[in-house]
């Protein structure tokens, strides 16, 4: 079963990153990262640009809507996922807790759609 | 009446129900077996008494009030139910007894078998803490999810699920005979040891589960302990835990960092606790039956001699860890039993035990990983060492102790 751990900040959390490989704050994700793979619970992750980079697009009754930055102006944002490969929420949970972004920010865990939803969407 | 009046009531009512919950309900429930109506009816009773006590007074036997309050409510209850005919018997029962209580308070103190019944072999393993914590301490779902790392939802389910097993299941309410006592007794053990928490203190290897429940898991021992005063395990258990808790202050330093055993000021160990769980274990050596938990208490009592000496007498906890392997092998042990070889005779003998294990078993059990790290690192093997403290760190769930350790890995 994959789930995806939803990895949230606020913005002092954004404003510590320096995008600079050598950030020492990024020693604790390095080793996080490591512990999922050699536990052989990895399937994927990305990190995502600070939230004032995006923009947010929606079609009403044919009208185009362009606004700038993050779909919801919550003051947590979503700053990044990863997805495991686990045999129960549980312990979804447990490498939530594990996450370095759950004592800095919050980390929500939720599994992906079932697979046959997903390969309709995939074709 | 006056605002400060309401205010004792009410934490008499709190007093009160912390000290009798288990008492009420495991009486509530033993003829029943139904644990989920009896907590109902004590609720009910408890919220009756908010109002009730500011008004008349706080009765003289508040328990023995609480319990007629809520056979009352559990009467109402069954009579809504409309089980009339299943139950009768136990309906006069209870109102029989319900008569008596006016009369005299005392009545038979069934925790014991509440606790035997909330770690029942047909009852999940996983289940019998937070059936413990429940049932006979009376915390709420939401406080134990918290600490089990599991949504509050699923909880509750998980708790409702389990107490429809006991009352449908045919669990009965008693003390297991003789022939099945040991391992009987064992599954409470491990079910209050569980809500403790601490798994292993050592190379910042450490166990969160359940961490903030320690007063809690302290707490049922000594419900245990008085209710089955003859058995050694049960002192063991009480011993290691006070053993434990005795550190607790010296395991973070002023500004919150993470202190590893071995580098904690023993003077801040609360003397005391240490002082009351030799006492214990001392009790417990005296009946002659060994086990596992007055093992892991003896090596915990090693390690207190640093109160009054200044070093640690590692080849004597070798020898615990090896006696305590043939009876429990667990990852915990054999990984405690490979730091302390790393102590006694040097890092490369420490390493050779932790190679002996099982490495598909170890992939996600961060002390092997905090106390390879640690023993790499001792033998000038830095690479290694630091792909080791990483696997600490990211199986790591304490802030503390990451940070602690990604200080170590340099």
């Amino acid at each position: 079963m994959q789930f995806a751990l939803l990895i949230y900040h606020s913005p002092e959390e954004f404003a510590m990153r320096k995008n600079d490989y050598n950030d020492p704050h990024l020693g604790a994700w390095r080793a996080y990262y490591k512990a999922l793979v050699e536990a052989g619970v990895y399937v994927g992750a990305n990190a995502l640009e600070v939230p004032e980079t995006g923009t947010t697009v929606r079609l009403r009754e044919g009208k185009r809507s362009v606004q700038d930055g993050p779909f919801a102006e919550t003051k947590e944002q979503l700053a990044g996922f990863i997805i495991l490969e686990l045999p129960s929420v549980d312990a979804a949970l447990e490498w939530a807790a594990r996450c370095p972004g759950a004592s800095i920010g919050a980390v929500e865990v939720r599994p992906l759609a079932p697979e046959a939803m997903r390969r309709g969407f995939t074709g | 009446m006056n605002g400060s009046n309401q205010e004792d009531t009410h934490r008499t009512v709190e007093r009160v129900a912390r000290e009798s919950y288990g008492r009420l309900v495991a009486y509530l429930s033993s003829h029943t077996r139904d644990v989920a109506s009896a907590e109902d009816a004590l609720s009910n009773a408890l919220v009756a008494a908010l109002t009730a006590w500011p008004r008349d007074g706080v009765p003289q036997n508040p328990e023995a009030w609480l319990l007629t309050t809520a056979r009352h409510s559990l009467i109402d209850h069954m009579r809504h139910q409309q089980v009339a005919l299943a139950s009768e018997p136990t309906l006069l029962l209870l109102r029989e007894e319900s008569t008596e209580m006016t009369l005299s308070p005392e009545f038979p103190d069934e925790r014991l078998k509440l606790l035997f019944v909330c770690a029942h072999p047909a009852i999940d393993p996983g289940m019998h803490t937070p059936l413990m914590l429940q049932t006979v301490l009376g915390l709420d779902a939401v406080r134990i999810a918290h600490a089990f790392l599991i949504s509050p939802k699923t909880m509750g389910q998980r708790l409702v699920r389990a107490k429809t097993k006991i009352r449908d299941g045919g669990i009965q309410f008693e003390v297991p005979p003789e022939r099945e006592l040991p391992q009987r007794l064992d599954a409470v053990l491990e079910a209050i040891y569980a809500a403790f928490g601490i798994g292993w203190d050592g190379m910042a290897g450490v166990d969160q589960r359940g961490r903030d429940l320690a007063e809690e898991a302290i707490w049922l021992a000594r419900v245990l302990l008085q209710l089955m005063p003859s058995e050694a395990e049960v002192r063991g258990l009480l011993a290691l835990m006070l053993h434990c808790e005795a550190r607790r202050q010296a395991r973070r330093a002023p500004d919150k960092r993470y202190v590893p055993l071995s580098e904690q000021d023993a003077q801040q160990w609360s003397l005391p606790l240490i002082q009351e769980a030799e006492g214990h274990l001392a009790e417990a050596a005296s009946r002659g039956r060994t086990g596992r938990f007055q093992l892991e208490a003896a090596i915990q009592s090693v390690h207190a001699e640093r109160t009054h000496n200044s070093r640690t007498e590692w080849s004597a906890i070798v020898l615990f860890y090896e006696q305590l392997i043939r009876i429990s092998p667990t990852l915990g042990t054999q990984t405690g039993h490979a730091a302390a070889v790393g102590e006694a005779k040097g890092p490369e003998a420490g390493l050779a035990v932790l190679d002996g294990l099982d490495l598909g078993v170890v992939s996600q059990y961060q002390p092997y990983w905090a106390v390879r790290a640690h023993l790499l690192q001792r033998l000038g093997r830095p690479s290694e060492a630091r792909d080791a403290y990483d696997r600490a760190i990211g199986l790591a769930e304490d802030p503390a102790v990451k940070e602690f350790l990604l200080e170590r890995r340099g």
